[in-house]
């Protein structure tokens, strides 16, 4: 793989980044907006244990763990996924045509249309989240423990970008953008800030083989702290576990392929 | 006032086909409602004390929510937002109409109609998985009072955050925080009666409380139906607070207003 794609994305990337800076006002508020609307999420975690003292063995500094690295991961996928939000009024008005004539990857292209800085705002809180919890939930942070961590939020984040990929690929047989597609991934981020065992079995089955979330949150966490899995997971499956965000990505991009094979023209 | 109703109407018309946002509305509210219920299971299970409120009053507060939810979440008038972006929102002043009740009857439809469209089929649903019924047949009027004083309350609420978009040029930063102020305080993100004690007087003290909180402690009988006049009285003193504040903050806006373009 050359560097050259890359190279392009991040100039679109700082492109849109520039246009976004433009007016500074704004974007501090949506920031700001977006920091306090995550933030209240969080408030109601913190209160929720006020109130019941646990859940179900776990305490507050461990299930801020999981709040962050699921927050964390979401925030990454958001800013550079947004292009796949917005993809299906590219396909309706018929400018999706014009990419195609570009001598360029068409994911690259959509990806690449905008960056969202705002998104700094549940990033900032989610990494706040997880560096408070990490610092009490009384693990040695140690290189390979924080190597762990940092491989959840990318693969988590991997993971999410597969999401907003495959929910703009259904847009090219549908037309108009997917909202049930939000129950996975405004859904998952709701999921993911509790350990999944709390759920019943069939919601849990769900998130851990059709949409991979457990093995990026609640497998690696498991591993950091210690725990014995109540399921009888071996420790290496838990370490390689964030790989299955990278598998689910490269699955969407083909899925995006034969989307891309599949379209004809919608534009006037 | 004809002239607004009619508007009202024409947009509740026009609204009410978006039957397939609707249904996505309505798959995601159960969701949701299926993850928050499963949520606070978990935290009963783990805590003996006892609580302000049953698992099983939750779990109807839940669904009770997520029908209405409607009301609190959404975005705000799209149209507007193009207006201001545009500049046509000064055709607005020209119109022999009254700027802020046009929009507050536009905005009362917007409100209503997602609403109305996923009421029936969530509560059918929140009913399968532990909706409850009210104890009395007065605590179910007494809710549905409650949801019509939370129209007007919301509806005011949301009229605002359309003025806020004439101050920015993307004007989302103070309109988004409406709905997670909303969020927040309403009772969605946990009950409030499950909220720390000192926080409760606060809360109840808000416009955000009387939209979903209220009715639904009417409902579950919390709040004894004789209640209602109280709370009405209360919705009604908020909607009349907010409507004045938004004529004056759009007197204002309209005052320094600046249309660019030829």
């Amino acid at each position: 793989m050359s560097v050259e794609p890359l190279r392009l994305y991040f100039r679109y990337a700082g492109l849109s980044l520039r246009s976004q800076l433009e007016y500074p006002a704004s974007f501090w508020m949506l920031a700001v907006s977006h920091f306090i609307t995550c933030g209240i999420e969080f408030v109601g975690v913190v209160a929720l244990f006020d109130r019941f003292g646990g859940l179900r063995g776990w305490t507050l500094p461990q299930a801020c763990l999981f709040y962050g690295i699921v927050h964390v991961a979401f925030a990454l996928a958001e800013a550079v996924g947004r292009g796949f939000d917005v993809f299906p009024n590219l396909l309706r008005s018929g400018d999706f045509d014009r990419l195609l004539l570009r001598p360029r990857s068409t994911a690259l292209q959509v990806a690449a249309q905008e960056c969202q800085l705002m998104r700094v705002g549940r990033f900032a809180q989610g990494l706040g989240v997880l560096l408070w919890g990490a610092s009490r939930v009384g693990v040695e942070w140690s290189l390979p423990n924080a190597a762990l961590i940092l491989l959840a939020v990318l693969g988590g984040a991997c993971l999410f970008y597969g999401l907003f990929v495959l929910q703009a690929t259904l847009a090219f047989w549908t037309i108009e953008s997917l909202e049930v597609m939000n129950t996975m991934t405004y859904g998952g981020t709701e999921t993911g800030q509790y350990p999944l065992t709390v759920y019943r079995p069939w919601f849990r089955r769900f998130f851990t083989f059709v949409v991979p979330l457990a093995c990026m949150n609640y497998l690696p966490v498991n591993a950091v702290l210690g725990r014995l899995d109540p399921f009888g997971m071996p420790v290496l499956v838990q370490w390689a576990a964030p790989l299955a965000g990278v598998v689910f990505l490269v699955a969407a991009l083909q899925c995006w392929k034969l989307g891309v094979r599949h379209y004809r023209s919608t534009g006037s | 006032m004809t002239a607004y109703l009619a508007i009202a109407g024409a947009r509740l018309r026009a609204l009410l086909q978006y039957r397939a946002a609707a249904a996505a509305g309505i798959v995601t509210h159960i969701f949701w409602g299926l993850i928050r219920m499963m949520i606070f299971e978990a935290f009963y299970r783990s805590s003996a004390a006892a609580q302000p409120m049953s698992y099983p009053e939750v779990v109807t507060y839940i669904w009770l929510g997520q029908a209405t939810l409607a009301l609190t979440l959404g975005s705000a008038d799209m149209d507007v937002r193009a207006m201001v972006r545009t500049g046509t929102v000064a055709y607005e002043m020209v119109r022999p109409m009254d700027v802020y009740w046009t929009w507050f009857s536009r905005t009362i439809a917007a409100r209503l109609a997602p609403m109305a469209l996923q009421v029936v089929p969530v509560l059918l649903i929140g009913a399968m998985f532990g909706l409850g019924p009210p104890p009395t047949v007065a605590s179910a009027a007494a809710w549905a009072a409650g949801t019509a004083g939370a129209l007007l309350v919301t509806t005011a609420l949301w009229t605002l955050a359309s003025i806020s978009l004439l101050w920015t040029i993307s004007g989302e930063g103070v309109a988004r925080l409406i709905p997670t102020l909303g969020y927040c305080f309403c009772g969605m993100l946990i009950p409030i009666p499950l909220m720390p004690p000192w926080a409760q007087p606060i809360v109840t003290a808000l416009p955000f409380w009387t939209v979903m909180d209220a009715p639904f402690r009417l409902y579950l009988g919390h709040i004894p139906p004789e209640g209602a006049g109280i709370i009405l009285l209360h919705q009604l003193a908020w909607t009349v607070g907010l409507v004045l504040f938004g004529r004056w903050l759009l007197g204002r806006a309209f005052g320094r207003l600046v249309v660019q373009g030829g």
